[in-house]
């Protein structure tokens, strides 16, 4: 595993840009709802494919994705 | 691990009222990251406009002073004549600067006062709910052109950067956007620039940035990213405008004889 990526569920306002930023598509829409109403994305990477290149950070207007790089 | 991205420290933890998908948090995150980069958070003065950023004081840990509507560039000139020291921007949108407050838009310009000025363009009046702007595109509908903008009745859309780029007093203009992480790259590398010429005491730099308003525009946020790309940058080119000490070192470097 390169990179890693840490979504805040309670920042997300669900624009999908992040989704769109993803070359490798390990960020995919979501149905539960956070205490705001909106619906967060989540980050799934079970065969360690995210490289941490931080493109889903830089596209995300609400800061809700932290990076992390080995 | 080590932590590769994350909140910059010149922004508070407060979640951002912006509508999903709007270009102003973005623009504040690069503004707040190139704070951080140049290590001036201590020195640095912002003015916020009204407008739909009118809370930007809520999410930048630096000091903050609210002016009135459209007059940033007069309160920014204000601070920077009398505290000469210090990095003073003023952040504006388009109903800000290229309607109500023009002339002092203008004015500042004209006069080369040392600030940079953060111009915001999304094409309509946000915060009010999506009525027409000086910067609207002939055929866009808004609540107020329900019709598409038409030149007769409405007039055509101001070319902010293109004017202010042939007056004197200006430094450096630049116009990016926001849509692609490509182009936030470059965008915080026109605002860091412009922080640097402030730094360095060059004068005057507006840095046009063309944002999406999904809420308004009625278009889903990759729809309105896409929209920069096909209508409004036609209408509004991206790129450098002016920038007087590139151009300046470039005429140098011609005239020195080759060896």
């Amino acid at each position: 595993m390169k990179g890693h990526i840490i979504i805040d569920r309670e920042l997300c306002k669900e624009c999908h840009l992040c989704v769109h930023a993803c070359k490798k598509g390990l960020i995919t829409p979501a149905h539960e709802y956070n205490s705001r109403g909106y619906r967060p994305v989540s980050f799934k990477d079970e065969t360690g494919e995210c490289t941490g290149c931080t493109l889903c950070a830089i596209a995300c207007p609400d800061i809700a994705i932290e990076v992390y790089r080995e | 691990m080590k932590k590769v991205f994350g909140r910059p420290q010149s922004m508070k933890g407060n979640i951002f009222h912006y509508c999903a998908g709007c270009g102003h948090s973005i623009a504040h995150r690069l503004i707040a990251e190139v704070i951080d980069e140049l290590d001036i958070r201590g020195i640095t003065i912002g003015v916020p406009p009204a407008g739909c950023a009118v809370l930007a004081y809520n999410y930048f840990d630096i000091d903050m002073i609210e002016a009135q509507h459209g007059r940033g560039p007069a309160t920014a000139t204000g601070i920077k004549r009398a505290l000469p020291d210090r990095i003073v921007f003023s952040y504006q949108g388009d109903g800000d600067l290229a309607a109500i407050g023009i002339a002092e838009s203008f004015h500042a310009a004209n006069r080369g006062e040392n600030i940079t000025v953060i111009f915001m363009n999304n094409a309509v009046y946000g915060m009010t709910g999506g009525q027409m702007a000086p910067t609207s595109i002939l055929g866009q509908k808004t609540t107020t052109s329900s019709a598409g903008r038409e030149n007769v009745l409405d007039g055509y859309p101001i070319q902010v950067s293109e004017i202010f780029s042939l007056l004197p007093g200006t430094a450096y203009i630049e116009r990016c956007t926001v849509n692609s992480p490509a182009n936030i790259l470059k965008t915080k590398k026109a605002i860091r620039k412009s922080f640097q010429y402030q730094i360095d005491g060059i004068g005057f730099s507006l840095i046009e940035i063309l944002s999406p308003c999904p809420t308004n525009w009625k278009m889903t946020p990759i729809d309105s990213c896409r929209w920069i790309d096909e209508v409004m940058s036609k209408q509004f080119p991206l790129g450098v405008i002016k920038d007087v000490p590139a151009e300046a070192a470039k005429e140098r470097k011609e005239r020195e004889p080759k060896s």
